[in-house]
């Protein structure tokens, strides 16, 4: 295919990808913005006013960037995973696998369009927040950054999994089981200082800890971890998973026989 | 010659070890009408999925106009429509859309798919239903969605895949028409089908494979040939009287006399039938086969 036809079919997987969720948008968009609003209400207004400080902020100041993030990751993995895996169901993936579009742009448009809903819904919760505090924004540039390479990476693990499942269960199994659990701990709601040391360094196996503490430091400017190995390890995960995913769709795993 | 497709020594194993394809060889002429038939199994679907990449082959090798698909498969894939046999777009989106996005995945620019789409959903009756999302369509609609889809960048090479399982016969008959008239525009045809009436009338060349092996690849022309019985039906203005019969041929006659099927073996002349009956001033009001030609051929070959 010529530059201009790729173009023409990237354009096009990450135009039907955002015609989708925003088709949907009771389900994909509306979600969210619920669950976080009530998450300000009750942990921060409600709860967090009895907590008082963490990290030198105010418990509401210091959940909202891991409860943005939580959204992004949360909705950028589930977006791919859920399309992929129902284009795969009901057999319309062979549109693709018919034409000519390579398999690295198909892997690209599923991937964008899983960054579009994250970053869609990133900044739904973001607006909703400044509703119950306000916030300061230490650096545009690594805010923009961290969140567009977090929803980069889990999207792509969105799209491994898709291509793994085998029913909808399967799509839902690891959202369920691995990812909210690692976000809970991830610190979207505590500083791992008030961790015990061994919990502490436990906590550094969990990689979505390294993307919020990025995260609120482009926005607080506060970290528990060093932010530079931070985007490191963000920037390791997304090579490795691309070419992996992209590795599947050569083989052809479960979607060619 | 380059050959709209040319497969050769073509071998797919599947991972349970079913062995569908057994080393296939085959050639499909640009601009052909050609039919692949074949009992349920036997790999059939498994050649169209290898030609079309939704299935991956063992060994062997595939040129679709003269391009390797172990070479250059996207170029390759640029000459292929493919209709599926079951329904395969997303339901959710229109019929508009559904066109128009396959397009996109070609690196059609939209203005060009959108005029494309038009052409095509209006010689398939689509047009008015453009803006309905495809699940709300008819089996005989989203049957003639698949084939716009399929043609919306215009190929080379249409592959139907028992396009008209389900369909009533004049959805059919409509849809044969719309076909044809691709076929003498230029593009070559290859379609599986159950109906091989269907196959007689359309198609110009055949091929039948039975348990991943090619057992015949002629001419339909020349596969009628080699038809040694055939048998006919003749239906009669008044009953026959007891007793009658026809000398050097096999005749089975109905209860009320009224109707005979006649074994004619080849080389012998129809004409006798008639000559006899005229004899006995008895006129035949209709005439017709017992089964469809090609059919017979079919079952004698796949028994082997």
């Amino acid at each position: 295919m010529k530059n201009s036809e790729i173009w023409v079919a990237f354009y096009t997987i990450l135009v039907r990808e955002i015609r989708r969720f925003t088709r949907i948008w009771p389900q994909t968009l509306l979600p969210p913005a619920i669950t976080m609003t009530l998450y300000f209400a009750i942990f921060g207004n409600l709860i967090g006013d009895r907590i008082g400080e963490m990290g030198g902020f105010s418990y509401m100041q210091y959940i909202v960037p891991g409860l943005i993030m939580m959204s992004v990751i949360t909705n950028s993995y589930s977006n791919v995973s859920s399309s992929f895996f129902s284009a795969k169901f009901q057999h319309s993936v062979q549109e693709l696998l018919v034409s000519p579009t390579p398999n690295w742009v198909i892997l690209m448009g599923y991937t964008l369009g899983g960054v579009a809903r994250g970053l869609c819904v990133g900044l739904i919760v973001t607006v909703l927040s400044l509703f119950f505090t306000h916030l300061a924004l230490e650096s545009l540039f690594l805010t923009i950054l961290v969140v567009c390479l977090t929803a980069i990476m889990f999207s792509l693990g969105g799209f491994v999994n898709a291509i793994y499942a085998r029913s909808f269960d399967d799509v839902s199994i690891v959202p369920t089981f691995i990812l909210t659990p690692l976000t809970y701990l991830g610190g979207v709601f505590y500083s791992i200082d008030l961790l015990p040391d061994f919990w502490q360094s436990v906590s550094l196996l969990n990689p979505v800890l390294y993307m919020v503490n990025a995260f609120r430091y482009g926005i607080l400017g506060v970290s528990d971890i060093n932010v530079y190995w931070a985007l490191v390890i963000v920037c390791v995960f997304i090579v490795v998973l691309f070419g992996f995913g992209l590795r599947l769709l050569n083989q052809g795993k479960g979607i060619r026989s | 010659m380059t050959y709209a497709i040319e497969i050769s020594d073509l071998k797919k194993r599947y991972d349970s070890g079913f062995e569908a394809l057994k080393g296939i060889d085959l050639k499909v002429e640009k601009g052909d009408f050609f039919a692949l038939l074949g009992p349920n199994g036997a790999g059939k679907s498994t050649t169209i999925g290898i030609l079309c990449s939704l299935v991956n082959k063992t060994s062997g090798k595939v040129s679709i106009f003269g391009t390797d698909i172990d070479k250059d498969f996207a170029k390759a894939k640029k000459y292929l429509g493919v209709v599926p046999q079951e329904f395969n777009f997303n339901v959710f989106e229109t019929v508009f859309n559904v066109v128009v996005t396959q397009a996109g995945f070609y690196g059609i620019s939209r203005s060009l798919a959108e005029e494309r789409a038009e052409k095509y959903l209006k010689q398939l009756d689509l047009w008015d239903k453009r803006n309905d999302q495809s699940r709300m369509l008819s089996g005989g609609m989203k049957r003639r969605l698949m084939i716009a889809r399929a043609l919306i960048h215009e190929p080379e090479v249409l592959i139907l895949d028992e396009p008209t399982a389900g369909v009533d016969i004049e959805l059919r008959r409509s849809m044969w028409e719309f076909i044809k008239k691709l076929n003498e525009q230029g593009t070559t045809i290859i379609l599986t089908t159950h109906y091989l009436e269907e196959a007689e009338q359309l198609c110009r060349n055949i091929a039948i494979i039975n348990a991943g092996q090619i057992v015949e690849n002629t001419s339909v022309k020349a596969l009628l040939k080699t038809l040694n019985q055939e048998t006919f039906i003749l239906d009669l203005d008044t009953s026959l009287p007891n007793g009658w019969a026809l000398p050097g041929f096999s005749v089975l006659v109905s209860k009320d006399a009224s109707t005979i099927e006649v074994e004619v073996i080849k080389g012998q002349s129809i004409n006798a039938i008639f000559q006899a009956l005229d004899a006995i001033s008895v006129n035949v009001v209709s005439m017709r086969n017992k089964s469809n030609r090609l059919e017979e051929l079919f079952v004698k070959l796949i028994k082997g």
